[in-house]
């Protein structure tokens, strides 16, 4: 069975269709990618996946269970991490506190352990920071967690925010737009970050890019949709030679000669 | 970028002062003699100050119990409220009415006064929690003036008249009716209160509070429950504002729906926007300005109100976050 399956799913705003009927599925251990031309309604399927946007119609199952109606942060406590196409860090705040967000559904201290201070709450607060400390080494800016994340360099902003979204221990990764934003050397370093992600943690990830060359890079399928509607799907040699998807992009080749 | 924003800093002489202390504390030996230094002092001060000294500085602490509270909510959670008098006069009128109409004993009346708290918290914050800024200060606004009006009203709360005969608390076969006495009780009042802040800041609910209050969202998608935990800083805010109004009914025996005006909810609420949201020395530090400046310039006769809104205003021009300074920020450039 797929981890995640979206089935039929359809969102509108009034009299807009942004997602239409779109079904796919995702496999346990796989990179996945979902590309488009601007407004395909990439960022919408993400949002209904994680609970920010209630669908109009359809289903989407996570390891079986039905998403639909639940809220984001019940999302995430099942296993579903995102991060966001505009950088949404904590910004005042340091970049371990930033990673520390991560945890708060993975633990449970209260009122009454805090305000005492108790044995379990000491060690809870520890797990965090070991947690935290772990994510942000194996993103690698480790040396900079007590730095204000507003501070740091754009790059560096981006891998807080990929080891806060593995500090909640996902079983799969929306990553909205990873690469926006950064140069060749970083994106090289991404592609490989998601192989040790997927490799060494066992997170599935699936992602939206506009970089052409790291998707066909690094995803085994990918799939396309052009004004919410699932336009091909398959690998990146058969996505690149699908008239559909060219035709998306590019527009229709009669149209430009004639 | 630190750099340029540290020399622009220098310019205002408000900051120079601040900062020069804050560089002074620093030092954790220097920081931990100054805090027993104040509180040795503070433990003495009845022996060597009038009654109306210790019943200023009784009043003070009152204020720094209360604002914690109030804190925890506007400067954690970042919610505006504009009715925390409700809440401290939930706590009185709980205390009042099952002291001097039920005999009860005053320490038994406290659970029953956080627990109406907490009810009264849960009754306005759930259904308005999901509110952003401006709308729920306006509903909490409503919410100060019903409470002072139902309390006004009704039949068991002494209508305008309100409650005399609350008894006072006896503690280890002591009854506490000497000014010194309430001094020592707020005094401990305030140190826990302190310390539970203290605790509750730097812990996974102290940072959930932070995150939302930078961003919602991103703190939804990080499996933070947005509207619970802002649930709990109302709660826990609110019990504070009880219990400091339980001991104030105690303190004075009777009360009236006059103590629990909006003059009151503002007052609090400029002690904590004064001495910097969030901060805990900034909000012991904006009590004592809200506290200390009017009896201090009590001398100066009628207009010592006009001074007092003066100096507020210059504090406000020149530090419009409060008084109290950040936490000095690392740049990425060391």
């Amino acid at each position: 069975m797929a981890l995640l399956e979206i089935k039929d799913l359809t969102l509108r705003f009034g009299g807009l269709c942004a997602v239409n009927a779109l079904s796919l599925e995702i496999e346990e251990g796989s990179i996945r990618s979902l590309i488009g031309p601007n407004g395909a309604g990439k960022t919408c399927v993400f949002n209904c996946m994680t609970g920010f946007y209630i669908p109009s119609d359809g289903e989407i199952l996570f390891q079986g269970q039905s998403l639909r109606d639940k809220k984001p942060h019940y999302i995430t406590y099942l296993g579903l991490a995102r991060t966001f196409q505009n950088l949404r860090l904590f910004k005042g705040m340091s970049v371990l506190e930033n990673v520390m967000s991560g945890m708060h559904c993975r633990t449970n201290a209260a009122f009454l352990t805090t305000v005492l201070r108790t044995k379990g709450q000491k060690k809870e607060e520890k797990h965090i920071r070991e947690v935290a400390e772990e994510c942000l080494d194996f993103v690698g800016i480790l040396d900079k967690k007590d730095f204000i994340a507003s501070n740091l360099p754009y790059g560096d902003q981006r891998k807080v925010e990929w080891a806060r979204a593995l500090a909640t221990q996902p079983k799969i990764l929306l990553l909205d737009e990873p690469a926006a934003g950064l140069n060749k050397d970083e994106k090289s370093r991404l592609i490989e970050l998601m192989h040790r992600i997927r490799d060494e943690r066992d997170i599935t990830i699936f992602l939206i890019e506009h970089d052409m060359g790291l998707v066909m890079k690094i995803s085994e399928k990918i799939f396309v949709i052009d004004y919410g509607v699932k336009i091909a799907e398959g690998t990146a040699q058969e996505v690149r030679d699908n008239p559909k998807v060219v035709e998306a992009y590019l527009g229709k080749e009669e149209e430009e000669t004639a | 970028m630190a750099e340029i924003k540290k020399k622009a800093k220098t310019t205002n002489p408000f900051e120079i002062i601040v900062e020069a202390l804050f560089n002074f504390f620093e030092n954790k030996v220097y920081l931990y003699a100054f805090i027993a230094l104040a509180v040795g002092f503070l433990i003495i001060f009845p022996n060597v100050s009038s009654r109306f000294t210790q019943e200023i500085m009784t009043n003070l602490f009152f204020y720094v119990v209360v604002c914690l509270g109030l804190n925890i909510i506007v400067g954690y959670a970042g919610l505006l409220h504009l009715g925390y008098a409700a809440f401290f006069a939930v706590g009185a009128y709980t205390t009042g009415i099952l002291s001097s109409r039920m005999g009860m004993d005053f320490w038994l009346t406290i659970p029953f006064s956080v627990v109406a708290a907490v009810i009264a918290g849960l009754a306005i914050g759930f259904p308005t929690l999901r509110l952003r800024g401006d709308y729920l200060a306006i509903v909490t606004l409503g919410f100060g003036e019903i409470t002072r009006l139902t309390i006004r009203n009704l039949d068991i709360t002494g209508g305008a008249i309100g409650l005399i005969g609350i008894q006072r608390p006896v503690f280890f076969g002591i009854t506490l009716n000497q000014i010194s006495h309430f001094y020592y009780m707020f005094f401990i009042l305030a140190i826990i209160a302190i310390i539970v802040s203290y605790r509750l800041e730097n812990s996974r609910m102290g940072r959930a509070w932070a995150y939302i209050r930078e961003d919602e969202d991103a703190a939804a998608a990080m499996g933070i429950n947005v509207v619970t935990t802002r649930l709990y800083a109302f709660i826990i805010g609110s019990s504070f504002g009880a219990v400091g109004g339980s001991f104030f009914a105690a303190k004075m025996t009777a009360i009236s729906p006059d103590s629990f005006m909006f003059i009151h909810s503002v007052m609090f609420l400029m002690a904590v926007v004064l001495g910097g949201m969030g901060k805990i020395p900034g909000v012991v530090l904006g009590s004592m300005l809200v506290v200390l400046i009017p009896e201090v310039a009590r001398g100066i006769g009628p207009y010592r109100l006009l001074i007092f809104g003066f100096l507020l205003l210059i504090i406000m021009l020149y530090r419009p976050q409060g008084i109290w300074p950040d936490k000095p920020a690392i740049s990425a450039k060391e």
